[in-house]
């Protein structure tokens, strides 16, 4: 598998390394990473990772060491939407607990799983920085705040229709 | 109504756009200190405000600035750290959602004040949507010419550039944000040198918090002494305080530093009381990190006296008795919470935060989260209590960065001000999975408004 | 060159003069003894390395002549310099030995403890360091952490459940090597040294990290469960080589060459040449030449008489001599007798079981598994 940024990709991957000084395009790392898990699937795979390398003239094990640092990086296949929940105190005191629960038994899959038909995946993340709108997950790029289990069924129910839409 | 020098203009109906913002009275501070005001007028009106660093450790901005040097030919740095993490906090990501010019408009004086034409906002990857609004905000400012060349014909040039960060709570510590600006993983550098010698790829740089570098704005436009004169000692100016939990009105409320913790509670102006009815039991008024308080050292003093929401009044009797104003994150737990459990789960936080640098808080981080995983699953021991204690105490301190002592802080707090639910926890390993200590903690009656 | 300024510094009572810039760290290695903090991740020869193990804090009761303030947390002595005028207390301050104890602590919670079979034993800092400062028991009882296996090649074994992270294999190959491929992964406690893509280490100097790594995590697999290293002597010896200084220690049993590695100085840090540069070796040095006529031999070196490797080496060359009476000579014809039966105590110690399969460290309840395996 021979993974490269097309025309599109390579415009953005300018944009972000001409907002650091001349030889320091290392800076553009993270924001390319990024880029780069959008355009490949939404995961990042070796290939990926070694074509940022070589785009930013570094080290491939310099790339490794990051994208397994940042835990927005991905290094196995994930579903179309990955549902981060958020776990940590302030959403634990407003019932995370038993919106993980719900999702889990709705989606019928544990943490860190992916459905089958390789849709949903569900991950528990540490603070987003929510906390005054808990319970609540980050799908994609768009917070869901305010959860509860019949906010979950619509979520669910919207996704699943977005995607019954595009086949 | 108290002050409002930040959010002041949050609800007029489109502010986030440049037009909105800029009929409103926005950029004029910055017109103010490009044009009519020098470098070292511009830093001294901040030093004269009394302005604290918003991030956390409330860290004098004045003086923060004044330390960055200059060598010839070397360019400086302002970094905005928008990597607001620290669990109860959420007031950077408010003020950059509704009001970004006026961040814009704080980095660009700023900028100018300390040199740097090359300006990043560090920002939490998870936020990824507020850093569009930023970048389209940065478009805004730059095609009506407050950024870019030449800026308002004072020559002087400044960009401000958005940095996506990828998940990494380490990364607000401003060694490890600087680590991770340049592309590598956020691990936090050992100090000396300090940021202000050696910073953003060597080179002098000052890294200031997102309300931090708003506030400079109002500081500009009322000058340094009116600012300072709002709020009470070394509390100066307005506060951002993200209220969160078990209340009836969580949000980002801003506050001058003069009002009490029970009003700021109570009243229907900001939290509005105890959701459902319930009573107050313990609070973490400044981010997950500071020492959490029962009910009765919050709302009073060790002595007695009416604890006020500001950074000597919050940690008037030191750990002991008192906290920390922190990041403004105020986490309110009510009777139903368990103190076990929220220790817990802020422990989890830390251990899987930690960067693994320094032994100390790798193995330490895991070693607590694992002991009071055992005690809230009702097979602790007496002396896990004692065993934790220990641990936390040879974390705190020892250390490389502030993560450390963020981690230790909450577990002995938690011991400190609940053993007796901790006890409780052990000593009835059944009872306690299916029923809360609730507020048995407290022998008096606590004063709870109607 | 012009004089350089001297600052004055006092550790643990002893006063010394050093260059300005000196750490102090540096500063009580010059003092020596047990002034000098323990350091496992500081290798004063790799750039940026320091800082980061924590055993070396030391309390700076003075922060000098100027300002004589006392700094308000210890502070890793590795990566703090000295000021005029500078107190420092080690092992005379409380809160240092109570740190030390707790950073010892940390540093074995996770350790798999198999000192048994690990090549590093006899000249591990950590084995070391436990014996100075630790204590006797653990305090753990949770599943100690395990990684997943890494293979780096046919010369270097890596043990992830030993490393303490010090970094100092990383330094060295972007220091020593052209193009590093090994690196620190993931974060925290499950942070760990690989490759990423299962690569094998072969660049000519990458064998340095056997040298550096103060524990058993990284070792020379051609040396693998060869031999311990107290049964061995060291011996000095060079080589006109190409590519290195060729100035290695070979450790030899009979005529046999088990190990050639680069020669360290008492503080485990490889030796300089006689030009001032660091002696690191190069692979071929160390992995291909295990003949001693690949070597001009200089004669023994000399090993600290606490070292457990001194143990029983030398006879006649540094002055000791192995003593010809037998035990029950000087025991009033007595033989010795065995306290207890290793076998009959612990399930841990069967000899048909082989250590190093285990994934974790061993306790009688892997080891049932094991023996039901073996």
């Amino acid at each position: 598998m021979s993974l490269e940024f097309n025309n599109e990709q390579m415009t953005e991957f300018k944009r972000l390394v001409a907002r650091y000084p001349e030889g320091k395009q290392k800076s553009a790392l993270l924001p390319v990473l990024h880029l780069a898990q959008d355009s490949f699937g939404g995961w990042l795979p070796t290939e990926a990772m070694d074509h940022v390398a070589v785009l930013l003239n570094i080290e491939p094990i310099e790339v490794y060491e990051v994208a397994t640092f940042y835990s927005m990086y991905n290094l196995k296949p994930v579903g179309k939407f990955v549902f981060e929940v958020c776990q940590t105190g302030p959403c634990m005191i407003s019932g995370s607990e038993n919106i993980i629960a719900y999702i889990q038994q709705q989606l019928a899959i544990k943490p860190g799983e992916t459905t089958k038909d390789g849709i949903f995946t569900l991950k528990l993340v540490e603070c987003l920085g929510a906390c005054g709108y808990a319970p609540m997950m980050q799908v994609g790029k768009i917070y869901r705040e305010h959860l509860t289990k019949e906010k979950v069924d619509a979520i669910i129910a919207e996704y699943r229709m977005q995607v019954a839409a595009q086949n | 109504m108290g002050v409002k020098l930040l959010l002041e203009k949050a609800n007029v109906p489109g502010i986030r756009t440049y037009d909105v913002y800029r009929r409103e009275g926005g950029y004029s501070a910055a017109e103010k200190a490009l044009k009519e005001m020098s470098i070292e007028a511009i830093v001294e009106e901040v030093k004269k405000s009394g302005l604290r660093g918003r991030g956390g450790a409330g860290f004098p901005a004045g003086m923060k600035w004044s330390f960055i040097a200059k060598p010839e030919g070397v360019p400086r740095h302002l970094v905005c750290n928008a990597d607001e993490s620290e669990p109860g906090t959420f007031k950077d990501r408010y003020l950059m959602e509704f009001l970004p010019h006026l961040l814009l408009e704080g980095l660009l004086i700023s900028s100018f004040a300390l040199g740097s034409n090359d300006t990043y906002i560090y920002i939490r990857g998870e936020y990824a949507w507020v850093a569009d609004i930023l970048e389209e905000a940065i478009q805004e400012a730059a095609k009506n010419g407050w950024l870019g060349k030449n800026i308002l014909g004072t020559g002087f040039d400044c960009m401000i550039h958005v940095h996506l960060g990828a998940g990494a709570y380490i990364c607000g510590e401003e060694t490890a944000l600087i680590e991770s600006l340049e592309g590598k993983r956020g691990n936090p550098r050992i100090k000396p040198p300090f940021p202000a010698i050696q910073g953003l790829w060597l080179r002098p740089t000052v890294v200031n918090n997102v309300e931090t570098l708003a506030a400079v704005v109002p500081i500009i436009k009322m000058g340094g002494d009116e600012y300072a004169k709002i709020g009470v000692g070394r509390s100066t100016g307005t506060k951002l305080i993200s209220a969160c939990g078990n209340i009836n009105k969580p949000g980002v409320y801003e506050i001058d530093m003069t009002i009490s913790v029970e009003d700021f509670i109570y009243s229907d102006e900001y939290c509005g009381g105890i959701a459902n009815g319930k009573k107050l039991k313990a609070c973490i008024p400044g981010g997950s990190s500071v020492p959490i308080l029962p009910a009765n050292l919050l709302l009073k003093t060790a002595k007695g006296e009416t604890r006020y929401m500001n950074y000597e009044s919050l940690s008037d009797g030191g750990f002991a008795t008192g906290s920390m104003m922190g990041s403004g994150g105020f986490i309110i737990l009510d009777e139903d919470q368990c103190i076990v459990k929220n220790t817990l789960t802020l422990a989890r936080f830390y251990r899987h935060e930690s960067c693994g640098q320094c032994s100390p808080c790798r193995e330490g981080t895991g070693w607590m989260e694992k002991i009071l995983q055992k005690i809230e699953s009702g097979k602790g021991e007496v002396s896990d209590i004692d065993l934790l204690w220990d641990i936390q105490r040879k974390i705190e301190g020892n250390t490389i960065c502030p993560l450390g002592d963020a981690a230790a802080w909450p577990v002995a707090a938690a011991i400190r001000h609940f053993r007796d639910e901790f006890e409780w926890h052990i000593n009835n390993r059944e009872l306690s999975q299916t029923s809360n200590f609730g507020l048995q903690h407290y022998a008096d009656p606590i004063h709870v408004p109607a | 060159m012009s004089e350089q300024t001297l600052f004055k510094v006092t550790v643990d009572n002893i006063t010394i003069e050093v260059p300005a810039g000196t750490t102090i760290l540096q500063a009580a290695r010059q003092i020596g003894g047990t002034v000098a903090p323990p350091a496992m991740c500081y290798y004063s020869k790799l750039q940026g390395s320091g800082g980061k193990c924590r055993t070396c804090l030391v309390e700076v009761s003075k922060g000098s002549e100027k300002d004589p303030r006392p700094m308000p947390k210890l502070v890793a002595s590795c990566r703090t310099t000295v000021m005029d005028g500078m107190e420092v207390k080690n092992i005379t301050s409380e809160k240092v030995v109570e740190a030390r104890a707790g950073v010892v602590e940390f540093l074995l919670l996770n350790h798999p403890l198999d000192c048994p079979i690990c090549d590093q034993a006899g000249e591990c800092h950590l084995q070391d360091l436990s014996f100075e400062h630790g204590k006797s028991g653990t305090r753990y009882e949770f599943q100690r952490r395990t990684f997943k296996k890494h293979d780096l090649g046919k010369h270097i074994q890596l043990h992830m459940t030993r490393c303490i992270l010090c970094y100092r294999c990383v330094f060295t190959a972007d220091q020593l090597t052209n193009k590093r491929e090994h690196g620190i992964l993931d974060r925290g406690d499950h942070a760990e040294i690989a490759t990423h893509i299962e690569k094998s280490l072969d660049n000519e100097f990458i064998g340095n990290v056997i040298d550096v790594c103060p524990v058993g995590a990284l070792t020379d697999k051609t040396f693998r469960f060869k031999n311990r290293v107290w049964f061995l002597k060291p011996m000095d010896a060079h080589r006109d080589c190409p590519s290195c200084s060729g100035r290695v220690t070979l450790w030899n049993r009979g005529d046999e060459v088990y190990r050639v590695t680069a020669r360290k100085d008492q503080w485990g840090e490889i030796e300089d040449t006689p030009d001032g540069k660091p002696g690191w070796i190069c692979n071929s040095c160390r992995f291909d030449k295990k003949q001693t006529t690949d070597w001009v031999i200089e004669g023994p070196r000399e090993i600290s008489r606490q070292s457990v490797i001194a143990q029983g080496h030398y006879a006649g060359n540094i002055g000791t001599t192995i003593p010809t009476e037998t035990f029950a000579a000087i025991n009033n014809g007595r033989t010795p007798h065995l306290l207890m039966d290793i076998h009959s105590e612990s399930e841990v110690n069967q000899p048909n079981i082989h250590l190093g399969e285990n994934e974790g460290p061993s306790n009688s309840a892997t080891f049932n598994n094991n023996i039901n395996n073996a």
